[in-house]
């Protein structure tokens, strides 16, 4: 049976989903809607991603049940540890994956936005294993709050392109790395997230799959059940949720949350709790929940993590939280410093601060005795230690 | 329609001239459209400003975010066009991004633009699925135009359907870019512009993209009806001010 999650021949989840894009990238959207899912579900191509994923990124990752974060809020929590990945966050997954699409396809020239970094370290990293020319798109003001990656990024061989329009952050990367295929359209554009116009947002969602798929049989060897009775991710596009919900999305019983960042605080101006501020909109190519002012005019968001301030949420997204399918939460700046704070005291793990925001609604649920609780640890803090030092006395 | 079309079956080089809205100053808007009347323009596309204007380049972004700074907003553009509506007899295209209708409402949207004396819209990404889908019958309903782009990378199929829903005309997007003056006009465009030619379609063509100056304006004529310029105008009175659109336009067409 085909799952309501998934979406239809056009890319709609419900009203959400879509490929608004200028006619100019119609063939090329085209030519990878009509083959993703026949390559993905290819033997040669499972054959290549799982081999990769094992030998060079390091999967499986471990689901490790930490007991004092456990014990601290009275239920069983694990963390799914997608920050022990090669390049140091789950985005890795997805550019393995569309990596292999891309060559498959035969393309040479890889383009690719990115927020925190992360995306793009982890583009430009299997540009450099299969020796691709690769460009990354960074807003202007993220190179600036993120510059370990933006080294990594220049190490590994990428060009980084900073983007000057607008706010300078996510948004305006994924604007320019747009417009430079719209101009370039025999480049492959190697998304990071769950956004874009179909088959984007469904084909980064399948690639990020793999972290609910080894959750289910990681769960059923620790507690004898493949389900948990609550996942809980941070969500920026939203492409480590999508991931970690995906083979659950079906499961109603298994309660799914989403954090967004709420930056100062949802109410303040200065935030990215885009199912709070947003309404039906149309960014990057589909149609979903988006800031934005009476006149369609896209909003600046705002978050201290370079990784979550995005004004949208992939189209899946939009879904689950019309279809009350995901509990949408926030947390604040100060929040998801206090949990990144916490976890490296108590457990020795120092998480992204996009992590960190998945974190912080811990102590804002009330947890059942037993409750079996997974928190996808989506990327490490290295990345992020330049604003944890400045916190670090406050 | 009536007076874009007949402007559409002259028998000349068509010049049209886009604008942004509300730029370089907020009310400068019945200031741009009878300056370009009187330099003898044939029809104008109004560009309604976007935060995001993913098809276009560094030159209309700067002008999109400088008039939205002025304070740009559609309730304004629609009262500043209904005030000219009986004075212009210079028929309007709008451009804008399909957000800004969704947003704004698609019927009260639409009912503005008829009010205007608009019926005409350019909506660069509206794919043509979502056209078949929704808004050909929410434009029909308005007595409303669709203009649909086509690009070097559209496929001769698709084009002749593109053919077959053009009442205005089909906007021959010049290369594989977004907007912004690039200087002279290539061997490759040439043969794609003759390539549109001898399909002999039964709509207007119109070349965009990348046409700036009176040479690329001829050369592109050679293979359309007409042309627009864009970039180029919009970095004119940006540097030099409405006062010198005359000055601009009347090297290119006469």
């Amino acid at each position: 049976m085909k799952s309501k999650f998934h979406p239809d021949e056009n890319g709609y989840f419900g009203q959400y989903g879509g490929a608004f894009i200028p006619e100019l990238l119609h063939p090329n959207v085209k030519e990878l809607a009509d083959n993703y899912i026949q390559i993905i579900e290819s033997d040669e191509f499972q054959k290549e991603y799982k081999s990769l994923l094992k030998d060079y990124v390091g999967r499986p990752t471990p689901l490790y049940l930490a007991k004092r974060l456990s014990e601290k809020y009275g239920a069983t929590i694990y963390l799914k540890r997608e920050d022990l990945n090669h390049t140091g966050a789950h985005k890795v997954n997805n550019t393995v994956g569309q990596i292999l699409i891309a060559k498959k396809l035969g393309k040479t020239k890889i383009i690719a936005e990115t927020g925190a970094g992360q995306h793009g370290v982890a583009t430009a990293t299997v540009c450099a294993l299969m020796g691709l020319e690769c460009t990354v798109f960074m807003g202007e003001k993220d190179i600036v709050r993120q510059s370990p990656n933006v080294a990594r990024m220049k190490m590994l061989g990428a060009k980084v392109v900073p983007a000057i329009s607008g706010s300078k952050t996510l948004k305006d990367a994924t604007n320019e790395a747009i417009r430079y295929w719209i101009q370039n359209p025999e480049t492959f554009y190697l998304i990071g997230s769950v956004v874009g116009p179909h088959p984007h947002p469904d084909m980064v969602a399948r690639l990020q799959a793999i972290i609910s798929e080894e959750m289910k049989w990681q769960l059923k060897e620790k507690t004898g059940k493949e389900n948990p009775d609550t996942i809980i991710a941070c969500v920026g596009g939203g492409s480590n949720a999508a991931g970690t919900f995906y083979h659950y999305l079906d499961d109603e019983d298994v309660e799914l949350i989403s954090v967004e960042a709420a930056g100062l605080g949802v109410n303040s101006g200065e935030s990215a709790a885009t199912s709070q501020l947003g309404e039906v909109g149309i960014i990057h190519g589909s149609k979903t929940i988006l800031m934005q002012d009476e006149y369609g005019q896209i909003s600046e968001p705002y978050s201290i993590s370079a990784g979550l301030d995005y004004p949208g949420v992939g189209p899946l997204h939009a879904f689950l939280c019309e279809t009350k399918r995901a509990k949408f939460m926030s947390a604040t700046d100060k929040e998801a410093l206090d949990a990144a704070f916490e976890l490296t005291k108590i457990e020795g793990i120092i998480p992204a601060l996009e992590t960190a925001h998945a974190l912080a609604v811990l102590p804002k649920i009330k947890f059942k005795k037993d409750q079996v609780v997974v928190v996808n640890l989506s990327g490490r803090g290295d990345k992020d230690l330049e604003i944890y030092i400045k916190h670090l006395e406050v | 329609m009536k007076t874009l079309e007949k402007v559409l079956t002259k028998n000349k080089q068509l010049l049209s001239i886009y604008f942004t809205c509300g730029y370089p100053k907020l009310n400068d808007t019945a200031k741009v459209i009878t300056a370009l009347e009187k330099s003898g323009v044939d029809f104008i596309e109004v560009g309604l400003p976007y935060s995001d204007p993913l098809a276009d380049g560094p030159t209309i972004q700067d002008s999109s975010q400088k008039a939205l700074e002025n304070g740009i907003n559609l309730d304004i553009v629609f009262e500043q066009l209904l005030a000219i509506k009986d004075t212009n007899k210079t028929p309007l295209v709008l451009m804008g991004y399909l957000n800004q209708l969704l947003k704004y409402g698609e019927d009260k949207f639409c009912k503005k633009v008829v009010e205007c004396g608009i019926d005409t819209l350019i909506i660069p990404d509206l794919p043509m699925v979502e056209y078949e889908n929704h808004y050909q019958e929410l434009f029909d309903n308005y007595g409303i135009t669709n203009v649909f782009l086509i690009t070097p990378h559209t496929s001769e199929e698709r084009i002749k359907k593109i053919d077959a829903y053009t009442k205005a005309f089909i906007y021959v997007v010049a290369s594989a870019s977004i907007t912004g003056a690039k200087g002279e006009i290539s061997n490759n465009q040439i043969a794609y512009f003759e390539r549109i030619k001898e399909m002999n379609l039964q709509s207007k063509l119109i070349v965009g993209f990348g046409i700036s100056d009176r040479q690329t304006f001829t050369t592109a004529c050679e293979y359309a009806n007409g042309a627009i310029i864009g970039s180029a105008f919009i970095k004119n009175i940006g540097e030099k001010g409405v006062a010198q659109i005359d000055a601009f336009i009347k090297p290119i067409i006469s």
